[in-house]
């Protein structure tokens, strides 16, 4: 891919997991994910194996943990809850370092904890390696619906766009003395939204007859490159199948 | 409105025109109307201006082409096939129509998918697909930003790929919409000069007088949903009294003898 659409969670670059076709990699992180919350929360050293698996991609793919980790903070609203849930879980309850924690508690938050963080890495892992553009023609060619993709790839096209627009209306505010930092001027931002909604609206009614000017028919083309080989869907279900024998293991077990 | 002068409408009894426009009338949903009994021929291989002051009617014109809007009366017949909903879809490839605002008509993730939109809705595929799309980048000398995304291009070159994403369809006649507005003078005469270098049927709305001049030596004048006069461009843009009938004028210092 150029320039073009390189967002903040891409990292560029020619790995084998980048060269990847992205179908083969959503199924893959699709599998792994459901594998990992498959498994007992009992299975504590599963939860390893489930990040070392990662860490094994990463290296593959050349993706250092320090730029995964920033990126991983994303999670950290989700874990301010499961932090509370020891303190709040039913009884029975136990003492540690001077506070009285619950037992069903703790394992309910490091439930939430260690699924919650191997999903958002194993879904940071796939955006690393694959550009948007990718993203939207790999659930297309898995059979994604229509209109769903549709509305998909015009909004990485007009989000831009439309940013664009919602900046210079704010510079046309301040240029006439607008100071956004004042409550009571709230209401001329209100107003800004409220017109870059109409204007937004108006731009799809054209896009829409650009569209349709050109035979749109309801469905995007499907063009480009031809289906994922064999080897590659074998290389990429790797990683599932080994989470697939981790989360086995683990209900065996426990 | 005086008798078609040109050596094109000459020849008009022997070959089929490229667009035949016959007693259009047309209203909106709700009443307003729009265009009167609108006659407008154009032979193959003309290039035309479409003149007029905003609200004429030259846009509403521009959407009966292609069967967006359908006429109350009167008919639309583009290369011999009848603007009707059987032959839409045919019509849409044959009518190429390149809107305003450039961010309208590029809505695809990058330059290539863009120009290929088109023609793989019209059933193009494989290698053929990518020979257009190569073939309509290189006449509008955009090859080399294929990949990028339209979002990073200047606007003189996102005119430029937006009439590439109609001549990767093989039109019959290209109508263009105000294709000068918003470029520097550079990019509008680098317009100019893919223009003309194209050699195809070309209808070109605008208030841009001396463009009209450039590039069409025929035009058309619409006011109030009529067409007001039909004649060659430069001795149209000579008659004083009639553009200032239909509020047109040439751009301070221009005078034409």
């Amino acid at each position: 891919m150029g320039a073009g659409h390189s967002h903040p969670l891409y990292l560029p670059g020619a790995s084998v997991v980048h060269r990847l076709p992205a179908e083969v990699k959503i199924v893959a992180a699709f599998l792994t994910v459901l594998c990992v919350v498959a498994t007992p929360r009992e299975a504590f050293w599963a939860f390893g194996g489930y990040l070392l698996l990662l860490a094994a991609v990463w290296v593959a793919a050349r993706i250092p943990p320090g730029w995964m980790a920033r990126r991983a903070l994303i999670e950290a609203p989700f874990v301010v809850l499961a932090i509370l849930l020891p303190f709040t879980g039913p009884d029975p309850r136990f003492d540690w370092a001077g506070m009285s924690l619950s037992q069903a508690g703790v394992l309910g938050a490091w439930n939430i904890l260690a699924k919650g963080t191997l999903g958002v890495l194993t879904s940071l892992t796939l955006a690393a390696t694959t550009p948007m553009r990718d993203l939207l023609l790999g659930l297309q060619r898995l059979r994604a619906p229509a209109l769903v993709l549709t509305i998909a790839t015009l909004m990485l096209r007009y989000a831009d766009v439309i940013a664009g627009e919602a900046r210079r209306m704010r510079l046309a505010r301040i240029a006439r003395g607008h100071d956004p930092r004042f409550l009571w001027q709230a209401g001329a931002t209100a107003r800004g939204i409220g017109s870059l909604f109409v204007r937004s609206y108006e731009r799809g009614e054209r896009v829409h007859l650009a569209m349709l000017s050109r035979g749109w028919t309801g469905t995007m083309p499907t063009t480009g490159a031809p289906a994922a080989a064999r080897t590659q869907w074998i290389a990429a279900l790797a990683v599932p199948a080994v989470a697939a024998a981790l989360a086995v293991t683990g209900m065996m077990t426990t | 409105m005086s008798a078609h002068t040109e050596p094109a409408a000459a020849v008009a009894a022997t070959t089929t025109p490229s667009l035949d426009v016959r007693g259009l009338d047309f209203a909106y949903p709700d009443g307003t109307p729009a265009l009167h009994g609108v006659d407008l021929r154009i032979e193959p291989g003309e290039r035309v201006a479409l003149l007029g002051p905003n609200g004429a009617g030259k846009t509403t014109l521009v959407l009966q082409l292609n069967g967006i809007l359908s006429p109350t009366e009167g008919e639309v017949v583009v290369g011999g096939l009848p603007v009707r909903k059987p032959n839409l879809q045919e019509v849409r490839r044959r009518v190429g129509i390149v809107f305003q605002d450039p961010d309208d008509q590029l809505f695809m993730p990058t330059v290539r998918e863009d120009v290929a939109f088109g023609p793989a809705n019209f059933g193009v595929r494989g290698d053929e697909l990518t020979a257009r799309v190569a073939g309509a980048l290189e006449a509008v000398g955009m090859a080399e930003h294929a990949d990028r995304s339209p979002l990073h291009l200047s606007g003189g070159q996102r005119r430029r790929v937006a009439l590439a994403t109609v001549l990767s369809c093989d039109p019959e006649i290209l109508v263009l919409d105000e294709p000068s507005s918003n470029l520097d003078p550079v990019a509008r005469r680098e317009l100019a000069d893919v223009l003309l270098g194209l050699d195809r049927t070309l209808l070109m709305v605008t208030h841009d007088l001396p463009y009209a001049l450039q590039l069409c030596p025929r035009s058309v004048v619409v006011d109030g949903g009529r067409v007001v006069a039909d004649g060659p461009t430069r001795e149209l843009l000579a008659d004083t009294e009639m553009l200032r009938a239909h509020r047109l004028e040439l751009p301070f210092g221009f005078t034409l003898a």
